[in-house]
């Protein structure tokens, strides 16, 4: 009796886990089919310039004032905590080198991309979800216009256009607060400082970074696009919709880090 | 009579749910048909097959002698501009104000509606339709439910359909302003000599706007006739609908 039931919450446990793999491979296969339709989309006139525009800067717009206090936080952080470590090792000079790469390579993409999907993605789909379960999207289509085209292709594209600007601006502003660290604790001028992590920094670090933004930035739209392009009818179904993006974007992004890296390092090492 | 709508046994499933069990019917050119039925017997659910929104899983429906399930994107896209759709809650576009929302449906279809450029005149006439010229340039959070509800039925006009499918018309709004809204259905259905299907569970709606009457029950056109006949029905299922 005792075994049967060990046995039976064993089963039960991995029907749970097999359902939910079940559950997110088919979500993944939808997603592919949305994206396909997207590229299909993105080639065909007509072209919704002005819809795109007005995308690009709600995007940037959306999420400026955060890209820009995270970043900045983040650079002063990281010094800060960094500086006991180099001194102990005498190794304080090279800060600006460490700091430089570390946030250009990685922290920069990966904190903007996760802030923006945050903001983005759940503002993304809280918008189309709610469109959809008051039946905007129907009216669109019954007009005779391609809400695919107008709502989606915009949307993604712009946050794939706008998301390496916000990761720029985020190491930037990253760098400008290790500067501000530098120059009060370790009496590093702000010229000294940026010309030795431009030094430290070469293509190998900016075009991998700059590339995977790109990507990132697509997550954060399609996934946001996705989840509210097929919410369920009802305000429950909105709220969901917006969670369940920032939720699966924030996964994806860290897949996609690990891909990119992965990739990068194998460029490295030719 | 010229027919410009025809839906032969339609059927729809949604899982074990048997919405439709092959619906029928006819709509004439210039007529007003109204379709009654109780919440979730799939009245919404074939109104919605009729423009593509939905896909049936079996059965024939022909607007303005074409064959929807045969149509492909463009073509139906192309049909569409001949079915004007009011939406039960209107589905005016939130972040557009009220010309924009009048604007939208013009963006494809200018050129058949001979507009070069401006589109104002246009929309003012729509606007003026609905005796709303005064709101062009304000946001649909601006307006009250019987404000939006001629709105949206200013946007279904703008593009001159030949049918106008009534999704609910007068549903959450007062007495008066569904009167109104009533109206206004009759004064379009003159002006314009459009036909119109009607999708209410209202009687009051149906009693004033109907030529004829369709009542779905359990997915099938349960009894037909005008609005006086079906009154008379004795049988109880038909009863439901006009007790008081």
């Amino acid at each position: 009796m005792y075994a049967g039931r060990k046995l039976g919450s064993g089963m039960t446990w991995f029907n749970g886990i097999y359902k939910n793999i079940r559950k997110f491979l088919i979500e993944v296969g939808d997603i592919s089919f949305f994206a396909g339709r997207y590229f299909r989309e993105l080639v065909h006139p007509p072209y919704e310039w002005k819809e795109l525009l007005r995308q690009c800067y709600q995007v940037g717009n959306r999420s400026l004032v955060l890209v820009v206090v995270t970043g900045f936080i983040i650079g002063l952080v990281l010094t800060l905590q960094s500086r006991p470590t180099l001194i102990e090792f005498g190794a304080e000079s090279w800060m600006p080198n460490m700091v430089g790469i570390s946030i250009v390579r990685e922290l920069g993409p990966v904190i903007t991309a996760l802030v923006c999907a945050g903001r983005i993605a759940s503002g993304i789909g809280a918008e189309l979800g709610s469109m959809r379960v008051t039946e905007q999207i129907d009216a669109m289509e019954v007009s005779g216009t391609n809400p695919f085209k107008y709502l989606v292709v915009t949307r993604v594209l712009a946050t794939t256009l706008m998301l390496p600007l916000l990761v720029i601006l985020a190491d930037v502003m990253a760098l400008y607060g290790s500067a501000l660290i530098e120059f009060f604790k370790g009496d590093v001028s702000f010229r000294l400082y940026f010309n030795k992590v431009f030094d430290a920094l070469g293509y190998g670090d900016l075009i991998p970074a700059t590339i995977k933004s790109f990507f990132f930035g697509f997550a954060i739209g399609l996934v946001g696009c996705y989840k509210g392009y097929y919410s369920k009818k009802g305000t429950a179904g909105v709220g969901l919709a917006a969670n369940s993006a920032v939720v699966f974007t924030s996964m994806l992004l860290f897949i996609l880090d690990f891909i990119a890296v992965f990739v990068a390092d194998i460029f490295y090492e030719l | 009579m010229e027919t410009v709508i025809e839906i032969r046994d339609l059927k729809k499933n949604f899982g074990d749910n048997h919405v439709l069990n092959g619906f029928n019917l006819v709509l004439h050119k210039g007529e007003n048909l109204v379709v009654m039925g109780k919440s979730g017997s799939g009245k919404s659910v074939m109104i919605k097959c009729l423009v593509g929104l939905i896909h049936p899983d079996s059965g024939y429906i022909s607007v303005l002698g074409k064959e929807i399930n045969l149509l492909d994107q463009e073509d139906l896209d192309d049909l569409r501009v001949d079915i004007g759709f009011l939406f039960q809650g209107s589905a005016l576009y939130d972040s557009m104000t009220v010309r924009e929302n009048l604007e939208f449906p013009l963006r494809r279809h200018k050129k058949r509606l001979g507009v070069v450029k401006d589109t104002t005149p246009l929309i003012v006439e729509a606007l003026e339709n609905v005796d709303l010229a005064d709101a062009i340039d304000l946001m649909p959070e601006e307006l009250s439910g019987g404000m939006k509800r001629r709105v949206a039925l200013a946007r279904t006009l703008i593009l001159r359909p030949k049918i106008i499918l009534y999704d609910e018309p007068t549903s959450g709004l007062d007495p008066i302003t569904s009167k109104g809204i009533i109206e206004l259905m009759r004064s379009i259905q003159k002006k314009y000599g459009t036909s119109s299907l009607i999708i209410t569970h209202d009687v009051d709606c149906a009693r004033v706007i109907s030529e004829r009457m369709i009542l779905l029950v359990d997915g099938i056109n349960y009894a037909q006739g005008s609005y006086e006949e079906l009154n008379r029905n004795e049988d109880p299922k038909v009863q439901a609908f006009f007790k008081k």
